[in-house]
């Protein structure tokens, strides 16, 4: 049969998918032909910056190929071999349903009808004996893409509409900013990032240096946008503007465009960012003016920095001695950030540095802020900018990010909810085991930061603890933190039953009950746009240089058994008596046609045309002007950028932040409204050594800092050993011995200190869990400091189903602490911890 | 006919070994026929890409230098292979996937090592271009079209106005002494780079606008400290001795003997007063 090609979309990138005899043969970037609308060009001084004519995609969109027929795949139904679904809960032995054996038994195939009878019989039950909140679900994110058949879609349309305890999700990838930002500057709405607009035309005209402090865009692309921005960097270091990249990491950024790096000690981004504020105090290099107009409560944090406020100066020395760095380094950081108009790329959405995923990061988070409040936020060349979003950008194309409602925006009837009852997904196995729990925060505050202050009990007063859990994805025990957890809560018999619906094997897969396979979206049609999520981030498909909106044509039959999402939950909803409402008469096409009516695209294109070629590039607007992020802040006028999220734009307010004050806040109003005697995240933050480093006891014990930022190769947990090819990157994983190890960086010196050469396993350990690793011997880590990604696709305990046993998959989560960031703060802190480092000679 | 080469751009190339994927995804576990036989799903690195790590803590750099085939004008695998392995007209160079069976000895007649012995097909395999590809109208290689940074530059070396013409004037042989005349060549292979940091011992400060200057070897380079007092000479020679020169006004000057063995990060030079 002659060669067809298809166009689909990816979490990093538009692809296009060769099939030959219905196999796929070819995944290559979406690359942009004459009929398609020209690209833009930002003019400056006559040089014209233009981006190239073609997607350019992240390297694991490219391994779609191997990763849809991945040995992997779970291909039919399966049902564990010691689950007896007519065993009374908990029980064990012959006829018992056996949860101890959870992660530890194998699976026998079953057929699709026995499986989603035995599921909705199980959900039945458990929704006639406890109520509906009996059953908890959670989506994973990032394995597919898709507005509809994926989990903001389908998995969401069937769960909201049956009711279920959803479990909340923490915003993982920029913690700190979310918790602490939001109390500086407002952006609750986009979940403490800053918008973004026109900033990449603002650094090429503008700025003159760039501060990269934990950001690494070269490999966390803006989330979504692939590796479209990488041309930005190259374009601003060849205008001659330096980057100094600041993390115990030479990332990859810095690998690539880096001038300067200095290395600091995890946790310690407080009290290097208020030795700079010392500086600019006290040499005068500051913008007084901008400070006296925009800002609020600055004479207190002058006081605290001074140390008048507290007998302890903030100065560069004492800095130095925290940080780990010469003291003389800060002076000349702090005199070049303020002698140049500098653009912090401070580890936002764009940049996702480790460091707004430690202990008290909230502070920190605050702390960079008011850094570039002092230097006049907003104005020309000086902004908070990760460097992977913010192109020029036609806002007026409306069409729904994943995240913006799915089927709620063109159903009749949308799917709410009815059940009260939540969970917090990093907490969720003890709330499981423990039977209670309490929190204060509901994970995404993207409607008011008033949710940063919601408290939560679970089990909410009148209802049933969880009883089943159904799990759509299995990411959690490579990204959340003391994972061991997971493993405990899957093997107790108060989850009397656990289903898991994915495409692969994941690391939580084999602790189901039943497994329902589904297929990738290269099996499925669906629609969508690149690398946008809509909801709390407003145009995020400006981490791509077009917008490029998909018809994501199905390009293969789904593999094996598996089904596409959106059909399985059919399935069980006709099962339930939910069909009727769950399809609302429609077919999946039908659907996908409402999505398209639903936004402007008719405007633009034919039906019939878009579904043939199968994407849009939306055109650049004539005449286009930018509107400079936060520039209207900065000149005290009107906000006249396209951020419709922002809830004082179009009001009398506008030229106002959404804090208390409408101002930059050194003191936090909402915090003091809240929380004022909080002494973790007090309205004023200030340096606190972190529960989990170098000035902890524990250090004594651990030596070794362990950071674990977001991947390189791979999307959390999707792709690495699902794909050979990444397997053979020796920056991500290493054969030794005949098994495929995920690299962990050390400095030479700790290396020798401990007899371990390049290429050795080793274990990295800790009193939580022990994890081998290959031991990658590099000077691009500070001493002191090792480091590993997170997000192993593979869970590998060298004892099946037992939680303490070490894991040799890379798991490194197991090892990260539980504890949330501060005690009013649900965040995650995984790069706040200890380890050691030894030779494994198992 | 065009005679095709590339010019890889190492000073642009982030390393995020897209090249290296698409090439995978062109040829593992799928024949083109005519031009090669399935390469297994690991084990053969067609687009190869060498990672370098240079200096000492802190100062760091970092480069990735991708290698195909260097489709050489002089090809030495094809040396009495009796056309096992032969030149296209376009100067491509291509191992027959039937021809080139049983014949190991291909592989090691390659002195860059980018011919890969397929055990299951009992051939020898690399880079071709993508020829197919070419030969069906495509106007570059899997891996050219999904760089994101313009590193791997394609094109017809004939054609004086190629963007790979205008670069090729830049560029350089990876072995030149090999004299094979390959038509793969790079911009900005790393070679050794001699850093420090200078300070002001008075003031315990970073020295800013010292003057460096190093010489040997027949070349001499000056250059002015940083903010951070930092200077930097890039590109020298490896196994070479350069003297070495640092002065300010006021201060002390130093001088120190450096041998590029490697790059080499000389830390914190303390200038002290002058009396």
């Amino acid at each position: 049969m002659a060669e067809q090609t298809f166009v689909n979309c990816t979490g990093g990138g538009p692809i296009r998918v060769h099939v030959e005899d219905g196999k796929i043969t070819k995944v290559r970037p979406l690359v942009f032909d004459e009929t398609d609308a020209p690209s833009w060009t930002i003019d400056v001084d006559g040089t014209k910056y233009t981006p190239y004519r073609k997607a350019c995609v992240a390297p694991f969109s490219l391994t779609e190929r191997s990763r849809v027929y991945s040995d992997e795949r779970i291909l039919y139904p399966m049902k564990r071999v010691d689950f007896d679904p007519d065993g009374a809960p908990g029980s064990t032995g012959p006829g018992g349903r056996n949860p101890q054996n959870r992660g530890k038994s194998g699976y026998d195939r079953i057929s699709w009808d026995e499986a989603l009878d035995l599921v909705a019989g199980e959900m039945k039950r458990i929704r006639d004996t406890y109520g509906a909140e009996a059953i908890m679900s959670r989506a994973s994110s990032h394995h597919n893409w898709g507005n509809l058949g994926y989990r903001s879609g389908a998995w969401a349309r069937f769960f909201n509409l049956i009711g279920f305890t959803d479990i909340l999700d923490n915003p993982d990838s920029w913690e700190g900013w979310h918790w602490g930002a939001t109390h500086a500057y407002g952006f609750y709405w986009r979940l403490g990032n800053p918008e973004h607009y026109d900033m990449l035309e603002d650094a090429l005209r503008n700025t003159e240096l760039l501060i990269s402090w934990s950001n690494d865009p070269d490999t966390t692309h803006g989330i979504y946008g692939g590796t479209d921005s990488a041309v930005w960097r190259l374009w601003l270091r060849d205008k001659g503007i330096k980057t100094i990249f600041l993390d115990p990491f030479h990332n990859y950024t810095a690998a690539h465009v880096g001038e300067k790096w200095i290395a600091y000690r995890p946790g310690t981004t407080s009290a290097l960012a208020v030795a700079i504020a010392y500086v600019w105090i006290t040499e005068g290099t500051y913008n007084k003016e901008y400070i006296a107009r925009r800002t609020y409560g600055f004479d207190e944090f002058k006081s605290y920095v001074l140390g008048e406020s507290d007998g302890v100066p903030k100065t560069p020395q004492w800095a130095a001695e925290i940080c780990g760095i010469e003291a003389r380094t800060i002076v000349a950081l702090a005199r070049e950030w303020a002698s140049h108009r500098t653009s912090l790329a401070g580890g936002t959405k764009g940049g996702e540095g480790g460091a707004c995923r430690q202990a008290y990061a909230t502070e920190s988070a605050r702390h960079l802020v008011f850094l570039q409040a002092m230097q006049g936020l907003g104005l020309p060349g000086i902004s908070i900018w990760g460097t992977a979003n913010g192109p020029p950008y036609n806002h007026t194309l409306e069409f729904p990010g994943y995240a913006q409602g799915g089927f709620n925006l063109i159903a009749e009837k949308p799917a709410i909810n009815p059940i009260k009852q939540r969970l917090y997904r990093l907490t969720v196995p003890d709330a499981v085991l423990d039977g209670h729990i309490e929190w204060m925060g509901e994970g995404f505050c993207g409607n008011s930061i008033e949710q940063h202050f919601t408290k939560f009990t679970y089990p909410l007063p009148g209802h049933s603890e969880v009883k089943m859990f159904y799990r759509y994805g299995g990411s959690f025990l490579s990204t959340m933190t003391d994972t061991s957890k997971w493993v405990r809560m899957y093997q107790s018999p108060k989850l009397e039953f656990v289903v898991n619906q994915d495409c692969w094997w994941c690391n939580e897969t084999k602790f189901a009950d039943v497994i329902l396979p589904a297929c990738t979206n290269l099996e499925r049609d669906d629609i969508s746009e690149w690398a946008s999520s809509g909801g709390y981030s407003l145009h995020a498909s400006g981490s791509a240089n077009h917008r490029v909106i998909v018809y994501q044509q199905k390009c293969v039959e789904p593999v094996g058994e598996s089904k596409a999402d959106y059909d399985i939950f059919i399935e069980l909803a006709d099962r339930l008596g939910y069909k009727d409402q769950f399809t609302e008469g429609n077919t999946f096409e039908q659907w996908i046609k409402k999505m398209y009516d639903w936004s402007d695209m008719p405007k633009y294109m034919d039906y019939e045309d878009f579904k043939k070629k199968g994407y849009f590039v939306v055109p650049q607007l004539e005449n286009y002007k930018p509107a400079y992020a936060l520039r209207w802040f900065a000149e005290g006028r009107a906000c006249d950028t396209p951020d419709t999220s922002n809830p004082k734009r179009g009001t009398d307010k506008a030229d106002e932040l959404m804090t208390d004050t409408g101002l930059i806040e050194f003191v936090s109003q909402s915090l003091m409204r809240h929380t004022p005697d909080d002494d973790e995240r007090a309205p004023l933050p200030k340096y606190i050594p972190s529960w989990e480093g170098h000035e902890s006891e524990l250090f004594k014990k651990y030596p070794l800092q362990l950071i674990s930022p977001h991947p390189r190769f791979s999307f959390h947990t999707h792709h690495d050993t699902r794909v050979p090819w990444l397997s053979e990157i020796p920056e991500h994983r290493m054969w030794i011995n005949g098994y495929n190890y995920q690299v962990c960086r050390i400095h030479p010196e700790d290396a020798e200190a401990r007899g371990i050469k390049h290429g050795d396993v080793v274990k990295l350990y800790n009193d939580r869990a022990s994890v081998l690793l290959g031991a990658y011997v590099t000077e691009r880590v500070r001493p002191g400091v090792v480091h590993s990604y997170e997000g192993a696709s593979r869970y590998d305990p060298l004892e099946p189903g037992k939680a303490d046993s070490p894991d040799r998959g890379g798991c490194v989560n197991l090892l990260t602490p539980g504890r949330m960031m501060s005690k009013n703060v649900p965040g995650m802190a995984p790069n706040s911890c200890l380890v050691e480092m030894c030779k494994w000679e198992g | 006919m065009p005679r095709y080469g590339m010019v890889v751009d190492v000073t642009r190339c982030n390393g995020c070994y897209n090249c290296f994927i698409a090439c995978k995804d062109e040829y593992c576990g799928i024949a083109r026929p005519g031009y090669s036989a399935p390469q297994p799903m690991t084990g053969q690195t067609w687009m190869k890409i060498l990672p370098k790590e240079r200096g000492q803590f802190p100062k760091v750099k970092q480069d990735y230098i991708a290698i195909p085939c260097m489709q050489c004008e002089k090809p030495g695998c094809a040396e009495g292979s009796d056309g096992a392995v032969y030149k296209r007209g376009d100067g491509i160079v291509m191992v027959d996937p039937e021809k080139a069976k049983d014949r190991p000895e291909i592989v090691s007649k390659c002195p860059y090592r980018v011919i890969y012995w397929n055990e299951i097909e009992q051939v020898g395999q690399k880079c071709t271009f993508c020829a197919h590809l070419l030969d069906a109208g495509w106007k570059e290689p899997r891996c050219v079209e999904a760089c994101p940074t313009g590193t791997l530059i394609f094109g017809d070396l004939d054609a004086p106005d190629s963007a790979v013409s205008q670069a090729w004037k830049r560029a350089e042989a990876m072995h030149p002494e090999y004299g094979m005349g390959d038509k793969v060549r790079f911009i900005g292979l790393p070679k050794n780079f001699v850093a420090g940091a200078v300070v002001f011992g008075d003031k315990d400060e970073c020295a800013k606008g010292a003057t460096v200057t190093l010489e040997g070897e027949g070349r001499e380079a000056t250059a002015v400290t940083d903010g951070f007092g930092d200077f930097e000479f890039e590109g020298l020679p490896g196994g070479a001795s350069f003297t070495l020169s640092i002065a300010a006004p006021g201060y002390m000057g130093q001088t120190f003997t450096v041998k590029t063995s490697k790059s080499i990060y000389l830390g914190d030079i303390i200038l002290e007063k002058s009396s």
